[in-house]
């Protein structure tokens, strides 16, 4: 079998704020995510909680008009400092989005390896890290015998587990997860958050989710972002999992938890 | 569960889909005979050609699309269009080879990469170049663009010579007249179209495509080579067969900057010696007789016939195309 590393690592954000031209949208966001560990960013819409996942692996750097202030490190070093390159960040802090994207003009089989293709890696056995990453986003039994069907045919859960694949096959150490399930019905949902918890055992994942009960299922700690009209987004209370649902301190916490607003 | 009665057939209401009010009702007539009227217009054109064409295709023969002879002097006058029609069709693929790579990086700079007033200019540009006349282009070709690009034909000759494609057979070569000039010409002309057509399809590019691709690693290149070029390439075909399209039929422009030769120049690019049939037409056009009128009319035929199943070949693959992206 193709030889995962299997150690996962430490990424901390550092004084985040950030800007689209003129306009704020976080402020001074600072928060870790040790290793081996799930977290889950919370808060209404527009709160600044997708944006700051896309800090976290320079995606946040490709909108035009993007400002950033802060830094965020990856096992100690700062992935926006110059000497790195914005490529291997990305090959190391893996990400998810929403809506499920597999290529439509690729095989299924195509889509696990198109990393590869898109970074200019090579990998020695191709054939083995399609098994393996399928395997380990949990879709190779149901995919197996029709790697080269267009990855369009699948169901959207079927899709989205592919795209874990997909970015399971560049072997990162940290898994930026965009609300991943959406898009998917319960039983597709709750596939996925068993994928999680697998994954959790070799990389860390950063999990925005809408959904509380997700959130609870699946994470070990949460941040819970809010924003105001005219005021930036920050984190309003970051703890574990268990207490910033239980025993939120702030009162807002309590109120987002409980369904009150948002 | 009561049994569901399968039997017993329920009527059907009219469900009335006609016009609302009056004006809706002169509304709905009115496009219905404009849309009716280009349909029975290209018919009545294709019509006309034919029964002029007639009399000269039927005296002719098959020989009237492959043979090497114009010769209207002789009775009966013998009448063929072989080098035309092949000059016609390497003057078109020379200007879909040069203008297809233009088109698309045009698009592709307007579409991904200026800030927004920098794209609308560019567009604007472009798309002027499209509304210029044809005699124009070929003014610009003869007097200013041909000189130039007789250096580049210099070029090729000596460095890549040994290649037949590159090859001239005469003593003192002027570089120009050749279909080499010609096919920049004709690319001049079409860019405008294939790069109309490729940016519309590549802003309609699924950004989460995109994303996903650079999350993965993907740089500009490898994002653009791997995915928004192979979800954008039905599209980009059928605007390549919009630009063939004009290609074949044009005629002005060529007229400036082509020798029209009887004489088939199969693959020497850079001889002054190629032909066009629609410049053909429009070359004789003045002094002919009433019988190379005849001939001339099934030219018209033959280059109307192509020309509407290019574009016929390219509605239906951009149609499907964007079908597609839906």
């Amino acid at each position: 079998m193709t030889k995962f590393q299997e150690t996962a690592s430490s990424l901390s954000a550092e004084n985040i704020s950030v800007w689209f031209g003129e306009r704020q949208v976080l402020q001074d966001v600072s928060l870790t995510f040790p290793a081996n560990k799930v977290t889950a960013l919370i808060g209404p819409s527009g709160c600044g909680k997708s944006t700051f996942l896309r800090t976290l692996n320079r995606m946040h750097e490709l909108i035009p008009s993007a400002g950033l202030a802060g830094s965020v490190l990856l096992d100690g070093q700062d992935i926006y400092d110059p000497k790195m390159n914005a490529v291997d960040v990305r090959i190391k802090i893996g990400m998810v989005f929403q809506k499920p994207n597999p290529f439509p003009t690729m095989s299924i089989r195509e889509n696990v390896i198109s990393g590869l293709k898109l970074s200019g890696r090579k990998n020695a056995n191709p054939d083995e890290l399609v098994e393996t990453s399928l395997r380990r986003a949990s879709i190779w039994n149901e995919v197996k015998d029709r790697l080269n069907d267009q990855a369009l045919s699948l169901s959207g859960g079927q899709q989205q587990r592919l795209c874990i694949a997909r970015s399971l096959a560049m072997d990162p150490r940290v898994l930026l997860m965009d609300e991943p399930c959406s898009a998917l019905d319960p039983g597709s949902t709750r596939r996925i958050e068993e994928t999680i918890q697998e994954l959790s055992e070799s990389m860390t994942i950063v999990i925005v989710t809408h959904n509380m009960q997700q959130a609870q299922r699946v994470s070990d700690q949460t941040a819970f972002f809010l924003a105001d009209d005219n005021v930036p987004g920050g984190v309003v209370e970051f703890g574990e999992t268990e207490q910033v649902f239980n025993q939120p301190i702030d009162s807002r916490t309590n109120d987002y938890v409980n369904g009150h607003f948002g | 569960m009561p049994n569901r009665q399968v039997d017993i057939q329920p009527e059907r209401r009219k469900l009335s889909v006609g016009p609302l009010s009056t004006g809706d009702k002169w509304f709905f007539r009115t496009t219905t005979i404009a849309s009716n009227f280009a349909f029975i217009l290209v018919a009545l054109i294709l019509v006309f050609l034919f029964a002029k064409a007639w009399p000269a295709i039927q005296q002719q023969g098959p020989a009237f699309i492959y043979g090497n002879t114009w010769d209207v002097e002789s009775d009966p006058p013998v009448m063929q269009l072989g080098p035309m029609i092949w000059g016609s069709l390497q003057v078109a693929f020379l200007g879909i080879l040069i203008a297809t790579p233009m088109a698309i990086s045009a698009a592709y700079a307007i579409v991904f990469m200026l800030p927004q007033r920098l794209a609308k200019i560019a567009t604007t540009l472009i798309d002027l170049l499209a509304a210029l006349p044809s005699v124009v282009i070929g003014l610009w070709g003869l007097l200013s663009f041909a000189p130039v690009a007789a250096n580049w034909a210099k070029l090729l000759n000596q460095t890549l010579g040994f290649i037949p494609l590159f090859q001239i057979t005469g003593d003192e070569p002027t570089y120009i007249d050749s279909p080499f000039i010609a096919g920049w010409i004709v690319a001049v002309m079409i860019v405008p179209i294939i790069t109309s057509v490729t940016r519309e399809i590549f802003s309609q590019t699924d950004s989460g495509l995109i994303n996903g691709a650079l999350a993965l690693g993907g740089s500009r290149f490898s994002v653009f080579s791997r995915v928004i070029l192979p979800t954008s390439a039905p599209g980009i075909v059928g605007g390549i067969l919009l630009g063939l399209g004009r290609a074949i039929g044009e005629t002005v422009a060529i007229l400036y900057v082509l020798q029209l030769t009887f004489d088939i120049n199969w693959y020497q690019i850079l001889e002054p010696h190629g032909g066009a049939v629609a410049s053909w037409i429009l070359s004789r056009f003045g002094e002919a007789t009433e019988k190379e009128f005849e001939g001339l009319m099934a030219a018209g035929l033959v280059i109307f016939i192509v020309t509407l199943i290019i574009n016929g070949l390219a509605n239906v693959i951009v149609s499907r195309a964007a079908g597609r992206n839906r």
